[in-house]
């Protein structure tokens, strides 16, 4: 069973390197990039019967540090 | 005053905070992270700089869960003292031993200079070899070192008088030039300047040396 966790800094925390990537976007040419956020993705493989919850608990305790980011689990129900 | 120095995979500052500290009149023990115990009569426990277990995740992340930490977390549930410098501060953030996180520079460069830190309190141990206000050249080396707090928590620490030190120049978009905050009991000290790399004539500066004299005059008369 895989599941997802996608983690972004929080609205309100600068992300320095969203913004060099939304300045080198525009320097290309692309126009209309009004924004960029930059996260990570985190594919876990789990045995069969780990719930949400455990996964959860794995965020707060490691995977994200809730200080400064957001997290979003994506797992088959 | 006894001092136990961590040494985690990456570490690359532990002897020159080992070395800053026995200048200073300390004994000295080096700690592996899968130690889960502090040796006996450890009154300070210093968090290197360096880049443990490669910074992977998040700069700090992995070490605050390794074995040691545990046993740094009760030292300090003790009321030990603990100094984190650099990806030590990180490590201490990471923790939750001390408030915020350090976040990649404003700059996205990796800063590598001597700054002007202005010295903001002089009521801890850490920094009574200073007097408040005083200005100090420390070095910085550092890619992410850009302190933030919320609006909340950055009022706690300027009202509680807890930021220790801050940047004449902002050089990594820290919010409230901050480079160094203590904890709430002020027996845990964490900063991104390098006092270690500026304890001996031969490193082009003297000005951290006041911190570990301070340290160890304090904790050798308790």
């Amino acid at each position: 069973m895989k599941a997802r966790v996608t983690v972004m800094l929080k609205n309100g925390v600068l992300d320095p390197q969203g913004e060099a990537v939304r300045h080198a976007l525009g320097a290309m040419g692309f126009a209309g990039v009004q924004g960029v956020r930059q996260g990570k993705v985190i594919e876990l493989d789990l045995a069969a019967g780990t719930t949400e919850a455990q996964v959860r608990d794995m965020c707060e305790k490691l995977l994200a540090n809730t200080v400064i980011e957001s997290y979003r689990i994506e797992m088959p129900s | 005053m006894k001092a136990a120095v961590v040494v985690f995979p990456g570490s690359n500052c532990d002897r020159d905070l080992a070395v800053a500290f026995r200048a200073a009149g300390a004994e000295v023990e080096m700690v592996w992270h899968k130690d889960a115990d502090l040796p006996r009569g450890v009154d300070i426990v210093g968090v290197p700089g360096g880049f443990s277990y490669g910074d992977y995740l998040r700069c700090g992340a992995i070490a605050a869960q390794s074995a040691i930490c545990g046993a740094i977390k009760a030292h300090a549930a003790r009321g030990g003292y603990v100094l984190g410098v650099c990806n030590g501060f990180q490590v201490l953030t990471e923790t939750r031993l001390l408030p915020g996180a350090l976040l990649r520079n404003a700059g996205l460069r990796y800063v590598c200079r001597t700054v002007p830190l202005r010295v903001q309190t002089s009521d801890s141990v850490f920094t009574q070899g200073y007097n408040a206000g005083d200005v100090i050249g420390i070095p910085i080396a550092h890619h992410d070192g850009n302190y933030y707090a919320d609006d909340e928590t950055l009022a706690r620490l300027t009202g509680e008088d807890r930021v220790a030190f801050t940047y004449v120049d902002n050089p990594n978009g820290s919010r409230g030039d901050i480079a160094g905050i203590l904890s709430e009991n002020r027996r845990v000290l964490g900063m991104m300047p390098h006092p270690e790399r500026a304890a001996d004539a031969g490193h082009g500066g003297t000005d951290g040396v006041a911190l570990f004299r301070a340290l160890a005059g304090a904790l050798t008369a308790a």
